[in-house]
């Protein structure tokens, strides 16, 4: 047993809590701008947490650098506020040395698409059990109005002044072309699919990627306003439900059907067509989760949010594991003498 | 036939092909049989980037040189005794390494045509004058290899690649080396190839029986056992020795290792050594970059582990942002850079010291690291586990530079007894009581390690700057100064803790050779011969890079010249020069190849008219 381990199990046994959102609040004043959608994810994230029953000394926030990952300060469990880019490959180390703990990234679309791109992909593939939540407003909010890597096509900021040339990230496409386990997105303007999403990422085994639509008020102002605003979102949102027909509109009257490989709205009210006919979400079905991420490229198509996908895979940490067992199991536990003398030695005398 | 046994003190042998000619291999072999025998010994390989360079041509050739002895061996050899030249362009590219009267064996079956105009020769050198200085044997070794296998009915493809094998035997007969211990090892390597294995046991044989029947071989050579220290004994690689020096400060903190760290010449070795340990509980994660590699570390730091991360140059400039996070978190992380040549990808299989400032300075802002060096590849283990030691007591990332050289060069090593070796006493914080993230040990100024788990302790560290004590993230003009000076208090105070700088030779005199690293072997071969010709001159080789142990001032004080030998352009020099206004003179080299002592006893003569 390492000294780590056995420290903490020598320790009396921290008393059951039950906890409230409060108690994830940390002495720490907020420092985001006002109106900002990162309060809305802080706060679905704190009143999440209570209903998960891990002890605040079991959690760890980790974030590289950006609005989004001031996040850690504000929760009060571990709270780890890496470098640019690097929260994930942070993560990765501390789960892989203390699978016992709970480890959450939280990270933006430029530290996390961008600079931190590599090590996102990464971690998708090897299905470490850490949960990502990447704030998504489409805009470099901490260094003050450059464009992102999934800001449109065209997007005029400040290092852009004639148009971004760049084409965006899907981050959805993106991680699943890593072969994440788990994506899913949501909206900071829905308090309770926010939440949904998050007690569904927290109970995945594997990676969770949550791609979260997040207002910036300063310098991308409604930037998703169609999908979150009460006006729009209900004709421009596709509500993904397990099991269920992809039906979506106001009235509950239009639905995804597959023509050929493509998804094209059809109307529900003309007789035509009716919920048979369309397309049924299956968070397990690897094909359809590729159709369901391209959708958000295609701007007549609805803009899919929830569980667009979920798979078991084995733990990386756990294989890890696995191997250390196995090994001592097979040559005992490692003896430093024995291992300076095996192989060929000689004696002088 | 009976012939003549001859003694010898000390041979160097160069065994040099293709880069697919197993050379490596051969002098692997004959290196652990010559440890075996009790000779002390130093290797040199010494090879091209390229898995395989085109067959024939002399950026392709392979070379590994060792040097054994009954006297005490400190370098690979200045120059060779013998040369294994399996082909044309290995004969071109080393024959100005071999002494004058030195031996040639040459592999005649290898000189053929299109070989000899690969190499740039227009007549074969074996069979004009152009060789007359040198003792030249030319076998065919091909042919006699076939010879060996006839009845095996193997494809010319796996005969071929045996031809090594006798090379190695008649090595073995000529300076008389048993064959039991590699005979033992082709057992082991190729159990699951029976045709390879009977194919190179027999091919190892035949050049034993070639070296005892043939008549062209009129004496055969004895080094007998060197006077070495009693004790038990291996043969060990600087990154073996690295690996097991790890292993070793894991035992003895008991904490688990944890290795982040991205494929990298010539470092990758003590991520496959560490790979293979894993009933010591050692996790090792191959990262998708250098970055990943150091923050996966200071992740698994972070959760209680002794975080490690191996690289050379390159990697360390990609690892330089996280070093400052490291720095700021006063997490305990051991950075080990083998030095190659550089800049960018430079010379990746040979060896440099051009990372020394690069190591001290080469952080953004204020970033104090300590620096420590391995002298020799046993010392390596010392080395791995000191810089551990200090990261542990200190919280701090420390930096060990070991080099291309020592990497991969092998020495016979005592191998001490475990229970000599120091307790590192780790105390994870546990109380809530009074707690805080950046309140310091009064000695050592280390922040308490509370790591995630703990009830009570929850907190949150970042690479902002901290207010002292409480760790909140601060602006403050005056708590940042503070903390500035804090951090670069707690490295300097390592000194402290360190054990004092010794002179080898008198402590007083005309001229100390200072060095650091690899070349300590090259300078005491050259400050030991220049003491016996009477020359006033000592030996001090800094293992301590940063901060400087305290009597280097009392011990400069005592001489009057001070040179400096390095594998760069004067950067341990320039150090010396900044702090303690030492007028040094500096003795540079940057080759790819380490000195040989002659370089520096000439050095030596110049100050010394």
């Amino acid at each position: 047993m390492n000294l780590a381990t056995e420290t903490l199990q020598h320790l009396p046994p921290a008393p059951e809590v039950k906890y409230t959102a409060k108690d994830f609040q940390s002495d720490q004043d907020v420092r985001w701008c006002p109106g900002c959608g990162d309060y809305s994810i802080l706060a679905q994230v704190q009143r999440v947490m209570p209903e998960l029953g891990i002890p605040k000394h079991k959690l760890v926030f980790v974030s590289g650098i950006g609005c989004s990952s001031r996040f850690p300060y504000y929760m009060d469990a571990y709270g780890f506020h890496g470098i640019h880019g690097r929260a994930t490959a942070i993560a990765s180390g501390l789960k892989i040395a203390r699978p016992d703990l709970t480890v959450w990234v939280a990270t933006g679309d430029g530290d996390g698409l961008s600079i931190g791109g590599n090590h996102l992909i990464h971690l998708c593939r090897r299905n470490i059990d850490i949960k990502i939540l990447l704030f998504n407003n489409q805009i470099y909010g901490l260094t003050k109005g450059q464009y992102s890597p999934t800001s449109e096509f065209g997007k005029v900021t400040k290092s852009t002044p004639a148009g971004s040339v760049d084409h965006p990230f899907n981050p959805l496409l993106l991680t699943l072309g890593a072969e994440a386990t788990f994506v899913a997105r949501t909206l900071d303007r829905d308090p309770k699919h926010m939440q949904n999403v998050i007690r569904r990422a927290a109970a995945h085994k594997g990676t969770a990627f949550v791609e979260i639509y997040q207002n910036c008020n300063v310098f991308n102002d409604g930037a998703f306003f169609q999908f979150t605003e009460k006006e729009t979102k209900d004709d421009s949102v596709l509500f993904l439900e397990h099991g269920k027909p992809m039906i979506f509109g106001k009235e509950k009257n239009r639905g995804i059907r597959l023509d050929g490989f493509t998804p094209t709205v059809v109307s529900l009210a003309e007789g035509k067509y009716s919920a048979s006919d369309l397309l049924v979400h299956n968070e397990n079905d690897t094909m359809l989760s590729f159709i369901l991420a391209r959708m958000s490229n295609i701007p007549s198509l609805p803009r899919p949010v929830g569980v667009v996908y979920a798979t078991e895979r084995p733990l990386y940490e756990v294989e890890v594991e696995r191997q250390i067992s196995r090994a001592v199991q097979k040559q005992g536990e490692g003896e430093l003498q024995k291992l300076l003398y095996h192989g060929e030695t000689w004696t002088i005398k | 036939m009976a012939k003549d046994v001859q003694n010898l003190d000390d041979v160097t042998i160069r065994f040099a092909g293709d880069s697919g000619d197993g050379m490596q291999l051969t002098g692997m072999q004959f290196t652990s049989t010559t440890a075996f025998v009790g000779n002390d010994l130093s290797t040199l390989p010494d090879y091209p980037a390229e898995i395989r360079a085109p067959a024939g041509t002399l950026f392709g050739v392979s070379g590994f040189q060792i040097h054994f002895g009954t006297t005490e061996i400190n370098t690979p050899g200045d120059t060779c005794d013998v040369l294994v030249a399996m082909n044309p362009a290995a004969l071109k590219v080393n024959l100005r390494s071999l002494r004058k009267g030195g031996i040639i064996i040459a592999n005649s079956d290898g000189f053929n045509e299109k070989n000899l105009r690969l190499a740039g020769y227009e007549a074969n050198p074996l069979e004009d004058d152009s060789l007359d200085q040198f003792q030249l044997h030319s076998v065919n070794i091909t042919q006699l290899t076939q010879n060996a296998l006839a009845d095996l009915g193997l494809s010319t493809k796996v005969t071929d690649r045996s031809k090594n094998f006798f090379a190695l035997g008649m090595m073995y007969w000529m300076f008389s080396r048993p064959v039991e211990p590699t005979l033992k090892w082709i057992g082991e390597k190729f159990a699951k190839t029976p045709e390879v294995m009977e194919a190179n046991i027999r091919v190892l044989k035949a050049g034993v029986a070639y070296g005892e029947t043939t008549e062209i071989f009129a004496v055969r050579y004895e080094v007998k056992p060197a006077s070495l220290s009693p004790g038990r004994y291996r043969s060990i690689t600087g990154n073996e020795a690295t690996a097991w020096g790890f292993i070793a400060a894991s035992v003895k903190s008991r904490l688990e290792l944890f290795l982040g760290s991205y494929p990298i010449t010539p470092a990758s070795d003590i991520l496959h050594e560490l790979s293979r340990h894993k009933n010591f509980h050692v996790k090792t994660f191959q990262a998708e970059d250098e970055i990943a590699g150091i923050t996966s570390a200071i992740g698994a730091s972070y959760g209680g582990s002794l975080g490690i991360t191996t690289t050379s140059g390159p990697g360390m400039a990609l690892k330089s942002e996280a070093m400052g996070l490291a720095v700021m978190l006063e997490l305990p992380l051991v950075i080990c850079d083998v030095q190659r040549g550089g800049p960018s990808t430079g010379l990746p299989t040979k060896t440099e010291q051009a990372d020394l400032l690069q190591a001290i300075h080469g952080r953004n802002s204020e970033a104090p690291i300590p620096v420590i060096a391995a002298l020799s590849p046993a010392d390596c283990f010392a080395t791995a586990f000191e810089a551990s030691r200090i990261a542990l007591t200190y919280m701090t990332p420390v930096i060990f530079l070991s080099d291309g050289y020592l990497a991969n060069g092998a020495e016979p090593w005592l191998i001490p007894d475990v229970s000599s070796l120091p307790d590192i006493g780790v105390t994870f914080r546990t109380d809530p009581k009074g707690f805080f993230p950046y309140l310091r040990d009064e000695k050592t100024l280390a922040r308490p390690w509370a790591v995630p788990g703990t009830p009570g302790l929850e907190h949150r560290i970042g690479g902002l700057e901290k207010q002292h004590i409480t760790g909140n993230v601060s602006y403050d003009a005056e708590n940042h100064e503070f903390m500035v000076r804090i951090r670069q208090e707690k490295i300097d105070r390592i000194a402290e803790g360190i054990p004092a700088a010794s002179v080898e030779g008198p402590s007083s005199g005309e001229l100390l050779v200072v060095g650091w690293g690899g070349t300590y072997g090259a300078i005491r071969t050259a400050v030991e011969v220049k003491r016996r010709e009477g020359k006033s001159v000592s030996h001090l080789h800094l293992k301590y890079l940063n901060p400087f142990q305290k009597n280097l001032p009392a011990i400069f004080s005592r001489f009057r010249k001070v040179l400096v030998p390095e594998l760069n352009l004067g950067q341990l020099s320039q150090l010396l020069k900044s702090r303690y206004l030492l007028p040094t003179v500096s003795l540079t080299k940057i080759q790819g190849l380490p000195f040989r002592s002659v370089e520096i006893e000439n050095a030596i003569d110049d100050l010394l008219k």
